[in-house]
């Protein structure tokens, strides 16, 4: 028997594959569907720190609209009641979540600056998620902020979040730092429990129609786990937190690659929208296939074993690889 | 222990008690009854249960008639239940209200009195509506306080369960209603205590139920009705001693003790003033003031009113009372006097003498007038009433608080006559509405009232504009108990929230010597002085002000908090005033914050605490110390040039002085001039939208959607610019729609409300800067000067001649001129578009009946009229009747200008000369189909006039264009008004019926009515509308000859114009139901006409036309659709606007039922229309076998 089980954040997986933050995990019906097809844990949709913001203040202004401007109309509507919106639901969410599942639910929390939304976090963790992924989704625009007080921010908001609650922490974040492998290590430093590497980030694109930007979702595809492959590998070496594989990971030769670097559990997101919740039930399949097929009794034992400093070629994660790329690329027109 | 006191205004004290000893409350809004029912509505709809642990049932009715019809039955079955109404709505449960009394049927109704139409419509308070009751049966018992209102009620409730008579309870519109107060709320077991349980018992006994049959309601023939109708004697007979014994009871129970009559003053009184409702609170003052003085005199107070009890009277009066004057808020024409000093009057003939012998003289009685319509009443009229009775010949029928110079009834008052209480503290706040000021002072009153041992009172002055509305708020804090009950006239604080009223109201006029003044000012202390007007320098100056300023504006939005300036000026009137240790205000704010926001979310809260921590800082004292009067400088006024009647009492009222203006000055049939509003310029945009004609593409569309005639267009021949000013903008034409070389697109800067409703739909785009269109929202302090001289231009360009335009297009109808302008509807107002179309259409031959509602307040309510008149002086003419008659009231009109055309033509069949044979035909015509048959006929009758002689004018007049239109909203056409709508289209008569359908009761607040659509949240459906919309459209079809359309401008422009000429044209009647955006939908409003394609897009609002006249042939029928099949999902759509997106947060799950139900049915109807339109009318035969 293979043994297909993994430690993540502390928690007990049966398996490496995670379904990460998506419109999938949005629904308990799915949550169950993604269970039942073998998954080691699931990642709810973010809540975002603009969500909860523009929310609140969304509903503050309709609370406020045309209010007291008429002695015949004082108000529009019948009072808010108190239970409050898609906080309210997601919490609700987790809850449900929680009492549908089994295996681990890990809730998700997206923002980027230290603030009153922060709360949701110790009420995420009261609703009984099992750990938090904080996703840092920054897109720095500001001419005259340095890469530095950046990178001290979102520490700051690790630091935040991390003495907010007592249950297991994933800091998800780009690629985008000068220096990853030191912004990975200080935020382990931080207090994360894990890294989840790394973000895609949507890029706008533009309706040539009605000369809108048009912030359209494209599905990843299986060259992008190169990135954190890369990264997985390189950052083992120094940091024993966990670290998760997220883009591009479709086919159980993806997430072998992950496994074989270092990563403790792979995320899937595009491949599952794409093909439904019984396609972990295949990745699965194929990964205890592959398993017996090379032999190997565990993901435990082959997890790592291709790490930066495993392998026998370190250079083969740095400079010296695009080296040899560029140079042994043959193609139709070269 | 008595329970902790509560701030809330008499609407909600009242309602509290209403709701807790009811199963049963039947509701329909009504200006200023409505917060009742929306109270209860919202208790209900959250599950609060009443004493008996059980959710009431509150359903809302289709008018006041059908609430006190349903009410009538649940008391038959068994039911403890109220309803909650005013003004016209009580004279609707009229019929209702004798047979409940009739049946002995215990019940009470509260009433926040307030006039009834008459020469005008007025939501204010006097007693005109309850007065109207007093015959039904119904005992009558008056609250003067928002204490009583709440006790009242309760008194009420237990007196008439004890004696069976239904009770009629009724406090001041707005005065009470919508006054904050202290008071402490009955607990539970007070109230349980207060219901007797017997009788509650006996009144489900008597209930119908088939276990126990009766027959009820019988019809009755002359030889018993009579003798069954003294029947009810003793029920009355002991009514007034069951109250005084119920009002002692509650005495015991919580210490606070009424009497039916009550008596304050001198024990010896030789002067007695008799009234009831909240005009005693002045009355009290004045009398202890004067009592105090060595004066005898004395008040009465009437609480229980029927039945009239004069042994309860005599028992208090005094027996020293040589002269009484009584008080009628209300007026009878006609009569010998006002009911309640007819009733004083006859009390005294029957038992004075009776009771004193004939050696006292009776007293002589007087009656007087006040305060109709919420006219202030202070206690200086009161001096002047018993100034009055020292006279040696007292007036009878005076009035008091105006200035009659027709009929000389007024007495002349002197304010100052009795001050204002020195020990109790009175600030003054104006605002606008949209800047949270009223909101901010209702917190604070309620903070100070129910965290600290001072009492608190709030009352709230607001104008009639639904856009830019100024608002006035007056607050008294006291250590006693306050019973003013006027506006503050003296006050130790003002604050000005808005640096732009300082030019338009005298803000320091109520300012008293060294008192505070803070004003929200983007100007700090040193450079503020010198942008202050002269009038507000000299009260400075004069009255030795404390002055501060505050950048309110930058701290609101630096916290995060856009435009609302509530908490940061709440804060700073909390640290200037000192009420309260500045500490210890700020902390009780902290946690009014926490409190009032909580439930909305901690980046409120965090916000506004922020806002109240930056405001210590921003709060500065401006230093006066040699400051001069800068000179005057009055701008010259445009409204100078106005015509004779709006100088004298327009400009009056505008400028706020509508108070002083003398009987004299008004018209006594209520009729004014129209094309006002033009004169009335409020400036109240902070941006306007400036034209760029060099990317216009002369859609016209931003004129077509201008709910205000701001942005207008014109065409016009090159020369006719020869001595416009340079850089006046302007463009080539290239319209077919008329001949004209040149065109311009221009704002109307002072008119303009900034909605932005003109540049959302603007669809041209510059080519090097897509932000950029033909037209944008520019800060109007840069343009301002420009665009007014530009405006006066274009103003003065001549119009185009209505034939050289093809009207029935965009751009043809939008370079008419608009007859409606100017209205003081909200910014982004979705109905007022289609009305200035129509004005643009057919505005020189309109005669409209509009329904009560947004319509007839923004069309109607005075100061000044948007309706307007051309050049030739023609013009909408424009009447209200009521809400509930409206279709009605059109026909009439029709019915009389046919009656009128038909006199007009049988003089013409029977003119022997003068007229030709082509005359006679043409003037013959019934129909003018068309601009050219429009303006023939004004030819021909002007011809005919020349040779009949003008004494024929009015007789011939009768064969001048007017075209009726019937204009309403969908609380008047789907509920109130539905049976006569229904009438009236089933006359065949040829009227045209603009429903503007909100979907709500938008002037009362926004309630549900009929139209209100599945799953959304209105008031009296807090929960989410549990049945969808009905479908008016198809329910005309049904009648086959009626034109009926559906149309959203936002939509599709063009069918929008296409109906309303098609409308026009039917010899018949025709229905347009107009979809109307509304700030009630929870929608952003300057998207409100691009926003609406998403509602046809989804199918949700299908645009469709059925015209009679087209025959069913081809294939084809009158029915066709103008809208395609749904292409977006009706949730994407309703998402979008609050009314749906709050039942997603409150209630998920129904949320998710209802807007599937909701897509479920769109797409039914939609396949029953398509069936509809494809029809196979006369090739039927095909499936037939």
């Amino acid at each position: 028997m293979i043994d297909l089980s993994v430690r993540y954040l502390g928690l007990e997986l049966r398996n490496p594959l995670i379904a990460s933050a998506s419109p999938l995990t949005r629904s308990i019906d799915n949550l169950r569907e993604l269970e039942r097809h073998g998954i080691g844990a699931v990642v709810l949709p973010s809540l975002f720190e603009e969500q909860i913001e523009h929310e609140e203040m969304a509903i503050e202004d309709l609370h406020w609209y045309g209010r007291e401007s008429s002695a015949e109309a004082l108000d529009y509507r019948p009072p808010l009641p108190s239970s409050s919106g898609s906080s309210q639901q997601y919490l609700d969410l987790i809850w449900e979540a929680k009492n549908a599942l089994k295996v681990p639910v890990i809730a998700s929390l997206n923002g980027t600056s230290v603030g009153g939304w922060l709360k949701y976090a110790q009420a995420m963790a009261d609703a009984g998620a099992d750990a938090i992924e904080l996703n840092v989704y920054l897109v720095p625009t500001d001419f005259t902020i340095t890469g530095a007080e950046i990178e001290s921010r979102i520490v700051d908001l690790v630091l935040a979040v991390r003495g907010s609650i007592s249950i297991p922490l994933s800091v998800k974040v780009g690629a985008s730092f000068s220096s990853v492998a030191n912004m990975m290590f200080r935020l382990v430093s931080a207090g994360a429990d894990g890294l989840v590497l790394f973000n895609r980030f949507l890029q706008p694109d533009i309706d040539l129609e009605n000369l809108k930007v048009d912030p359209k979702v494209t599905l990843s595809n299986s060259d992008e786990i190169r990135l954190p492959l890369r990264w997985i590998g390189i950052l083992r070496r120094e940091i024993t937190a966990s670290l998760a594989a997220t883009s591009g990971v479709h086919s159980v030769d993806d997430a072998v690659k992950l496994l074989l670097v270092g990563a403790d559990a792979v995320m899937m997101t595009s491949a599952l929208l794409k093909h439904g919740p019984a396609h972990v039930a295949k990745v699965r399949r194929d990964l205890e296939d592959w398993l017996v097929d090379h032999e190997y009794e565990s993901v435990a034992q082959m997890r790592g074993s291709m790490c930066q400093a495993h392998y026998g070629d370190p250079l083969a994660f740095e400079r010296a690889n695009y080296m040899n790329a560029l140079v042994s690329y043959q193609g139709p027109h070269v | 222990m008595k329970a902790k006191p509560l701030v809330t205004d008499g609407n909600e004290a009242a309602a509290r008690v209403a709701y807790a000893v009811n199963e049963v409350i039947a509701i329909y809004p009504i200006t200023p009854a409505s917060p009742m029912g929306e109270l209860c509505d919202a208790w209900a709809s959250q599950g609060q249960s009443n004493l008996w642990g059980i959710v009431p049932e509150v359903i809302e009715m289709q008018s006041e008639g059908g609430a006190a019809g349903a009410l009538h039955g649940a008391l038959q079955t068994g039911a403890l239940a109220t309803t909650f109404t005013a003004s016209q709505g009580l004279l609707l449960m009229i019929p209702n209200m004798y047979k409940i009394a009739g049946e002995l049927t215990p019940a009470v109704i509260h009433v926040a009195a307030r006039s009834v139409a008459t020469h005008a419509l007025s939501i204010f308070g006097d007693h005109s509506d309850v007065m109207a009751t007093r015959a039904t049966g119904w005992a009558m018992l008056a609250s003067n306080t928002v204490q009583e209102a709440h006790d009242f009620a309760m008194i009420a409730q237990a007196a008439t369960l004890a004696s069976r008579v239904p009770f009629l309870h009724f406090f001041d519109g707005f005065r009470t209603s919508h006054e904050l107060n202290r008071f402490v709320p009955l607990d539970d077991d007070e109230m349980r205590a207060m219901l007797p349980a017997e009788a509650m018992h006996d009144h489900v006994a008597r209930a119908m139920h088939p276990d126990r049959p009766v027959l009820r309601g019988s019809a009755q023939n002359p030889d018993v009705f009579f003798q069954a109708r003294e029947a009810i004697n003793p029920f009355y007979d002991d009514l007034a001693t069951t109250v005084a014994q119920t009002m002692e009871r509650f005495g015991d129970l919580t210490g606070r003790n009424y009497q039916p009559f009550e008596y304050m003053g001198s024990p010896n009184a030789t002067r007695v003033l008799v009234l009831m409702g909240s005009g005693a609170g002045a009355s009290e003052l004045a009398v202890e003031h004067l009592v105090a003085q060595g004066e005898d005199v004395g008040l009465l107070k009437v609480r229980l009113y029927r039945p009239f009890s004069v042994s309860h009277m005599l028992a208090v009066l005094p027996a020293s009372t040589r002269r009484i004057a009584v008080l009628d808020r209300t007026k009878e024409p006609g009569s010998i006097g006002e009911p309640l000093y007819m009733d004083v009057v006859t009390a005294l003939a029957q038992s004075w003498t009776r009771t004193y012998g004939a050696s006292v003289e009776l007293p002589l009685v007087v009656g007087g007038r006040y305060g109709l319509s919420s006219k202030e009443f202070t206690p200086s009229m009161v001096a002047a009433v018993f100034r009055e009775l020292s006279t040696p010949d007292p007036k009878h029928g005076f009035t008091v608080g105006i200035r009659d110079d027709i009929s000389h009834l007024s007495l002349a008052w002197n304010e100052g006559d009795i001050p204002e209480d020195s020990d109790t503290f009175n600030a003054v706040f104006f605002g606008l509405g949209s800047d949270g000021t009223v909101g901010a002072n209702k917190s604070t009153t309620k903070i100070v009232g129910e965290n600290t041992q001072k009492y608190a009172q709030g009352y709230f002055v607001y104008d009639s504009k639904k856009s830019g509305s100024m608002t006035v708020s007056h607050l008294r804090f006291s250590a006693d108990p306050i019973r003013e009950t006027y506006q503050v006239q003296s006050a130790q604080f003002v604050a000005c929230h808005q640096f732009q009223l300082l030019e338009r109201m005298a803000v320091l006029d109520v300012a008293q010597m060294g008192s505070t003044f803070l004003l929200n000012s983007p100007y700090g202390p040193d450079e503020v002085w010198d942008h202050l007007p002269a009038t507000v320098q000299r009260h400075i100056l004069q009255k030795e002000l404390k002055f501060w300023v505050i950048d309110a504006t930058t701290v609101a939005r630096e916290a995060g908090l856009g435009r609302r300036i509530n908490t940061v000026m709440q804060a700073c009137f909390f640290i200037l005033a000192r009420m309260l240790p500045a500490d210890e205000a700020l902390q009780k704010i902290r946690e009014s914050i926490q409190k009032t926001y909580g439930r909305r979310g901690e980046v409120v809260v965090a916000r506004n605490l922020a806002a109240v921590d930056q405001s210590q800082a921003a709060v500065l004292r401006v230093d006066t110390a040699g400051r001069e009067v800068r000179g005057d400088q009055l701008p010259e006024l445009a409204i100078a040039n106005a015509p004779d009647f709006v100088r004298r009492v327009t400009a009056q009222i505008l400028a706020g002085h509508g108070d002083q203006l003398p009987v004299s000055a008004f018209p006594p049939d209520g009729t004014f001039p129209t094309g006002t509003a033009k004169w009335e310029k409020r400036s109240i945009a902070p941006e306007i939208p400036i034209w760029d004609a060099e990317v216009c593409i002369e859609c016209a569309l931003c004129a077509l959607v201008c709910p205000h005639a701001a942005i207008r267009t014109k065409a016009y021949e090159g020369d006719a610019l020869a001595d416009a000013p340079a850089g006046f903008p302007s463009r080539t034409s290239r319209a077919k729609e008329f001949s004209a070389e040149r065109m311009t697109v221009q704002v109307a800067p002072d008119d303009c409300t900034g909605c932005g409703v003109c540049v959302d739909v603007c669809p041209a785009i510059r080519k090097d800067n897509v932000s950029r269109k033909a037209i944008n929202m520019e800060p109007t302090g840069d343009h301002l000067e420009r665009e007014r001289i530009n405006f006066e231009t274009f103003l003065a360009l001549p119009e185009l001649e209505r034939l050289d335009v093809s009207v029935g297009t965009i751009k043809g109808s939008q370079v008419l001129e608009p007859l409606f302008e100017f209205s003081g509807a909200c910014a982004g107002c979705g109905e007022t578009p289609y009305l200035k179309l129509l004005s643009q259409l057919f505005g020189d031959r309109l005669v409209i009946a509009n329904a009560t509602g947004c319509s007839s307040i923004y069309g109607g309510n005075l100061p000044t009229t948007p309706w307007s008149v051309n050049a030739d002086g023609r013009g909408p003419t424009w009447n209200n009747s009521l809400f509930e008659d409206n279709a009605e009231f059109g026909l009439g009109m029709r019915l009389a200008l046919d009656q009128r055309a038909a006199r007009a033509r049988q003089f013409v069949t029977d003119a022997k000369e003068g007229v030709s044979d082509d005359q006679r035909t043409r003037l013959g015509m019934g129909v003018l189909a068309n601009e050219q048959d429009v303006q023939q006929r004004r030819a021909d009758v002007a011809d005919l006039l020349k040779q009949v002689g003008p004494d024929h004018t009015l007789l011939l007049e009768g064969l001048l264009p007017a075209s009726v239109w019937i204009v309403g909203g969908d609380g008047w056409a789907y509920d109130i008004g539905f049976g006569g709508l229904d009438h009236v289209m089933a006359s065949g008569r040829n009227v045209n019926i603009l429903v503007l359908d909100t979907e709500v009761y938008s002037n009362t607040g926004g309630q549900a009515s009929k139209a209100t659509p599945l799953g959304a949240v209105a008031k009296f459906a807090a929960g989410g509308k549990a049945i969808g919309k009905k479908d008016l459209g198809m329910i005309a079809m049904a009648y086959g000859n009626v034109f009926v359309a559906q149309i959203a401008m936002g939509a599709n422009p063009k069918q929008t114009v296409q109906t309303f000429m098609q409308a026009e044209s039917y010899e018949g009647p025709s229905l347009i139901i107009a979809y109307s955006p509304c700030i009630a939908h929870g929608i952003d409003m300057s998207t409100s006409s691009t926003h609406t394609k998403d509602a046809v897009k989804s199918g949700y609002w299908p645009l469709f036309h059925f015209d009679p006249r087209v025959p069913a042939s081809n294939g084809k029928g009158p029915f066709r659709l103008d809208s395609r099949a749904p292409q977006l999902a009706y949730r994407d759509f309703a998402m979008k606007e609050g009314r749906f997106a709050m039942l997603e947060r409150s209630d998920p799950e129904a949320s998710r039922r209802l807007m599937a139900q909701a897509q479920e049915e769109i797409l039914q109807r939609w396949h029953l229309y398509e069936q509809m339109a494809a029809v196979d009318r006369g090739q039927g035969q095909e499936t037939s076998s």
